[in-house]
């Protein structure tokens, strides 16, 4: 299957442009298709290389590598690959996950069913999220003590998790 | 339940015994949820990975909403097995095809499958025969409830229920509806459906869903956007836009067959006698002649077949069926040949089993 031609993802729409007698073919996920489809033709024009100027650059360079302190996932990671890495990103990328989700779905604000019991607000679930990574991060460098230090901490949140939960 | 049994039998939504099944295939719904405390399973390291199936598993043993689930550890099947279950509609080609430990619950019926770390850590999914959308949402509403009692869901005021990928955030819900319409795609109006769908947000797929080829006349139709709209929006939609469809299909079989009922009669006629006995055929004309023959079941053409039988060939002819009902590897021209013969067989039985 064809990937998409401006993220990973497979791509399901696949365009041909017919414009003053230019031909160019598109293969895009779905994603991206719908945010090629919904900007005005002017838009649509590939920017080459010298279009962008290096102020603009440079903003999208800020933002691309802001990572996520819970799971180290950059914006240009998920602009890559189209996944964000956990459920924190959502906060972290807000500012720029809005336009994106406006641009999906035509709304930014959730409608339906809300979970019983309200969500875990503590910052435990975050913490747990940064933990993790860091003890992976700890293991790839093969520093073993610090690891084992962390692997306590998450089983005693986890079973202060538990705890909570039955209570 | 294990993977052997499966191939001797069907899901339960394959016996159209639901509402308008004669063209509504299945109805099916489906919900991504997450767990607060880990990174989405993309992003989640082997010790993680296996820590949330190991949660997940244990919520699915203790019987969410009194639903016995069958456990199977979809990361250590063959390839084979797993692209058995993707034929089955019981795990999705993602969840086939990713990395790393994961698993899914499935219920005898096959109605309900929970699939573990796939895009998200919880996929689930009720699949009904017919147009039942409203039973499919009572069922995985009432799952939901009952894992959500037991773990804290990756849930924010705003946004929703949060999800690995940003296209299904807020409800997290995919409503859909397989339909079968072959007079809408002899007449190529389809088209105007297609058009019709879009304008007001609906998705049209293949069998397979996303990316997948229109294989035997059946179109998905599902909704697209998750966040801004309930889950009771949604599958009011679907429902209030079905059953145009299902009179536009109607209209045109009708007109089909007042303009040329010979000429009809003698197209699925001839499908019906290729697949009695072809002696090597392709999926793809598997497919063609099988849509020929549910078309001419439904007009009154046929009457010695029951639907049932049809829809359970268009799974059961499928590759990894076909070698796993033979117990063999086979290539593509020895499947053609296999697929033959097993369509030869079961319509011989049906044959049998009448006289």
């Amino acid at each position: 299957m064809k990937k998409c031609g401006r993220c990973s993802k497979p791509a399901v729409l696949h365009i041909t442009e017919l414009r003053q007698g230019d031909v160019k073919a598109l293969h895009l996920c779905e994603v991206c298709a719908k945010e090629y489809l919904s900007q005005s033709p002017a838009e649509q024009v590939e920017p080459t290389p010298d279009d962008v100027t290096s102020e603009s650059a440079d903003d999208l360079d800020g933002i691309d590598q802001q990572s996520c302190p819970s799971c180290g996932i950059t914006f240009k990671d998920f602009r890559a690959g189209g996944r964000l890495g956990c459920p924190q990103d959502y906060t972290v990328f807000e500012d720029e996950l809005l336009p994106l989700l406006e641009n999906i779905h035509g709304e930014t604000d959730h409608c339906g069913k809300v979970p019983k019991r309200a969500p875990d607000s503590s910052q435990r679930q975050v913490k747990l999220i940064k933990l993790r990574s860091d003890l992976r991060v700890a293991v790839e460098e093969e520093r073993y003590e610090v690891a084992a230090k962390i692997r306590d901490e998450i089983q005693s949140i986890s079973s202060e998790n538990s705890s909570h939960e039955t209570a | 339940m294990d993977i052997e049994s499966l191939t001797r039998k069907s899901g339960e939504w394959l016996r159209a015994t639901g509402p308008e099944s004669d063209i509504v295939m299945s109805s099916r719904i489906r919900l991504a949820r997450n767990l607060a405390q880990f990174p989405f399973p993309a992003r989640a390291d082997d010790t993680t990975r296996a820590e949330i199936e190991e949660l997940l598993r244990e919520l699915i043993k203790r019987r969410p909403a009194g639903r016995h689930l069958n456990y199977i550890p979809v990361s250590a099947l063959t390839t084979l097995d797993r692209q058995m279950l993707v034929e089955r509609q019981l795990i999705s080609r993602e969840h086939s095809e990713t990395q790393g430990r994961r698993g899914v619950g499935i219920s005898n019926e096959e109605n309900v499958s929970l699939m573990i770390n796939e895009e998200d850590h919880l996929r689930m999914q009720v699949l009904h025969s017919g147009l039942a959308l409203d039973e499919c949402w009572a069922e995985i509403d009432k799952i939901d409830d009952a894992i959500e009692n037991e773990v804290a869901y990756a849930f924010n005021e705003r946004l929703g229920y949060l999800t690995a990928c940003p296209t299904n955030c807020g409800t997290g819900i995919r409503v859909s509806v397989l339909l079968h319409l072959p007079a809408l795609v002899a007449t190529k109006e389809i088209q105007k459906v297609f058009q019709a769908l879009q304008k007001i947000g609906l998705a049209v797929r293949g069998l397979y869903g996303e990316g997948s080829q229109a294989m035997g006349d059946f179109y998905q139709i599902s909704n697209q956007v998750t966040l801004g709209k309930s889950e009771l929006q949604t599958i009011k939609t679907i429902q209030d836009v079905v059953p145009n469809i299902l009179s536009y299909e109607r209209r045109v079989r009708t007109a089909l067959v007042k303009e040329n009922r010979q000429g009809l009669h003698d197209q699925v006629s001839r499908a019906y006698g290729v697949l009695q006995t072809a002696q090597t055929i392709s999926s793809e004309e598997t497919m063609h002649l099988l849509s020929s023959v549910r078309m001419g079941i439904n007009i009154g053409l046929i009457e010695d077949l029951e639907i049932p039988l049809v829809n359970e060939l268009f799974i059961h002819t499928q590759p990894a069926h076909l070698q796993k009902i033979r117990q063999e590897t086979l290539e593509t021209n020895e499947r053609n040949i296999a697929r033959a013969a097993y369509i030869r067989e079961r319509l011989a039985e049906r044959h049998r089993d009448r006289n």
